[in-house]
């Protein structure tokens, strides 16, 4: 029988297995970033160890990070504290750090694949549930907790039970306007939050094969929305033509060596998946969440859902619950929701290509007069260098947006921006628990264009018809 | 790690689905570069009206006495009962640490997200998974009074009333749990199997060990 994308590279990592199925896997690369990595430091410091392979690791402070004034420092002093530590760390333990003011500074899921820290075939591990994104580039990576940050560091290995292997396959082509976040917005829709869990997603069909990496990068990124701890993509031309001459991606000989084996990272035709989900990408048009869980989205075109129609209770108290919380009623349509603040940014649509299109929507248009404050967070140094000298500051300046410095942002509101309670933001972020973005905020899913339709016109509308 | 054993307590019921990890210990409380002192601030934006910050004294906060570890016959118990998916969002393993902190040792739900059922072992902090009829039973009995006796070593637990339910382990999270034992100890009794694997791996991948010129 054939094996799977995911089952090639668990093999070839696997070191033991213990008659419970509990397995010593290998771990070839490991980000770290400022939150999850203090305590794991402090484990090996009273444990008197050293980590077992220093340059496996790449850090990165991206949680905290201020976006304006960067050159006043970080004023909040606990933030300033855990930035501090990182650095500190990283010295004693002799592991590569691009510090606040490197211009390769940015969020590690952006930085990771743009300097070619991330390679196919790999297990890569991050103190970060978002480390899914890596496995656009056919990189077995996920989120691991600070106790395994530790692990690894000490080990290099991590003990696993396998997942079970689930094939997510969009076959035909996405109408314009139609993006990469819309299809795992829809994706995550059919299957729900937690219809991945226990499973490695492999993402694929022709939908999949026509996204950019960047694109990859977005759908891969949200498996853990579904649940999923890994998503990966096969690699192909498009894989290898990203990949070539990235600052740390092998070169010459090596090169030649790495594309023939990685040539092989793709799941055999008569591979088994455990589950499949299909779905028409010619059917997905642009998704919006409505509520507290990414699996409460609805087409653009869609309304607010009435929970009197759901027959399982929980689920029925989970939508009231989430209805209350995001101020909405049953049967409002999505494009009626006015919107206070716009972001665009995060580890899943903050990359080059997210910018063009989000630019290429505002050009010569104003922000509506209500929106309080539209925000542009690039995802990296590079990232932010490559869009100004393509313009798109210029364009999302001149639009009424703020153009700031990378780092993770109001994905997650560690740092100044927030929302305040009560607003309500599009966002291009991944998650819209309460008060994920701010205490009391409320906060939309959707696509970089999307988002930026809605900060024109003040409320959501379809970039289709835009 | 505090070894577990057996533990009989006053169960607190959390009747909500999908419960992230948001939710358990929001995003201001992981600037601590500390692994304890999360207690206080555990479901924050659900156990307080006011919004909480790292460090502040939480005897003056706005309570919100609707929730349920704010009612004085469920605050002390230590195994919480919830609902499908408990554990999703972040992998921020201060949401094992917070409740570890507050006193729960026991976490009962018909479905856990997998970093943090992964994360809760680390930590001493069992979670038990029933059947969604066993939860849906618990949900309906519980009340002030009502304690389980939760048994690692058997894999039950028993109710009030004597009826034992049965739950799946795997045998090595067992006994880690049972001995409290450091993983990275254990991982490194195995240190030169790791070598040997090493040394082929790199044979057969050596561009994933050239040392990087310029970084």
């Amino acid at each position: 029988m054939g094996k799977t994308l995911y089952d090639k590279i668990w093999d070839n990592h696997l070191i033991r297995t213990e008659p419970d199925g509990t397995s010593l896997i290998y771990i070839d690369r490991q980000l770290i970033h400022e939150v999850t990595s203090p305590q794991a430091f402090e484990g090996l410091r009273l444990a008197g160890r050293k980590p077992w392979r220093s340059k496996a690791n790449l850090a990165v402070a991206d949680h905290n990070v201020p976006t304006k004034n960067r050159d006043l420092g970080i004023t909040d002093p606990v933030s300033r504290l855990q930035v501090a530590t990182l650095e500190k760390n990283c010295a004693e333990f002799d592991i590569p750090v691009f510090s606040m003011d490197d211009a390769r500074q940015g969020i590690v899921h952006v930085v990771g694949p743009e300097i070619g820290f991330t390679q196919p075939g790999t297990t890569m591990v991050c103190g970060d549930s978002h480390t899914s994104t890596h496995g656009a580039l056919g990189a077995l990576a996920f989120g691991v907790g600070t106790s395994e940050v530790e692990h690894v560091l000490a080990t290099q290995c991590l003990w696993m039970k396998k997942a079970k292997n689930m094939l997510v396959s969009v076959e035909g082509q996405v109408g314009e306007g139609v993006t990469a976040k819309d299809i795992v917005l829809a994706i995550i829709g059919k299957i729900g939050t937690a219809g991945g869990t226990g499973y490695t997603i492999e993402f694929a069909g022709s939908a999949i094969r026509a996204l950019s990496v960047e694109g990859r990068m977005t759908v891969c990124n949200m498996a853990i929305e579904a649940g999923a701890r890994s998503g990966l993509v096969a690699v192909d031309d498009t894989t290898l033509q990203y990949l070539h001459g990235r600052p740390l991606t092998p070169k010459g000989e090596l090169w030649e060596q790495a594309i023939e084996n990685w040539r092989q990272l793709h799941s055999d035709t008569d591979a088994q998946f455990d589950r499949v989900v299909e779905l028409d990408a010619s059917q997905i048009k642009p998704q919006v969440t409505w509520g507290t869980s990414p699996e409460m989205v609805v087409p653009v075109d869609g309304t607010v859902p009435d929970p009197a129609q759901e027959k399982d209770p929980v689920k029925r108290k989970s939508l009231e619950r989430a209805l209350e919380y995001m101020a909405l009623r049953p049967g409002m349509p999505i494009q009626s929701i006015q919107l206070d603040k716009v972001f665009i940014g995060s580890c899943t649509n903050s990359r080059i290509e997210d910018l063009r299109a989000a630019a290429a929507v505002i050009k010569g248009r104003k922000i509506a007069s209500t929106i309080k404050l539209a925000m542009v967070v690039p995802g990296s140094g590079q990232v932010k260098q490559q869009a100004e000298a393509e313009g798109l500051d210029r364009i999302f300046v001149e639009a009424g947006f703020e153009w700031r410095d990378p780092g993770c942002s109001m994905c997650l509101a560690m740092n100044a921006d927030r929302l305040e309670p009560g607003e309500r933001c599009a966002s291009t972020s991944n998650r819209n628990f309460e008060g994920r973005q701010g205490f009391g905020g409320r906060t939309h899913l959707v696509s970089p264009a999307m988002a930026v339709a809605a900060a024109i016109s003040g409320h959501f509308v379809d970039v289709r018809n835009f | 790690m505090q070894p577990f054993e057996r533990i009989t307590s006053q169960v607190i019921p959390l009747d909500r689905a999908n419960v992230d990890t948001d939710a358990i210990i929001p995003k201001q409380f992981l600037k601590s570069i500390r692994r304890t002192g999360f207690g206080p601030f555990l479901f924050d934006e659900w156990r307080y009206f006011d919004r909480g910050e790292p460090d502040m004294d939480c005897s003056n906060r706005q309570v919100n006495p609707d929730f349920v570890l704010n009612k004085p016959e469920f605050k002390d118990g230590q195994i919480l009962l919830t609902r499908e998916n408990f554990g999703c969002g972040s992998s921020r393993e201060h949401a094992p640490w917070a409740l570890s902190d507050y006193g729960i040792r026991v976490i009962i739900a018909p479905s856990f997200a997998d970093i943090f059922y992964n994360n809760c072992f680390k930590n001493g902090l069992l979670p038990v998974v029933l059947s969604a009829e066993e939860i849906d039973t618990l949900f309906e009995e519980v009340g002030p009074g009502y304690q389980l006796t939760v048994d690692l070593k058997n894999q039950t637990i028993t109710k009030p009333d004597g009826t034992q339910y049965h739950f799946e382990i795997d045998s090595s999270r067992k006994e880690r749990l049972i001995e409290g034992l450091d993983d990275i100890a254990l991982t490194l009794k195995f240190a030169d199997e790791i070598r040997r694997f090493e040394d082929r791996y790199r044979q057969r991948m050596p561009w994933l060990f050239s040392e990087p010129a310029s970084l």
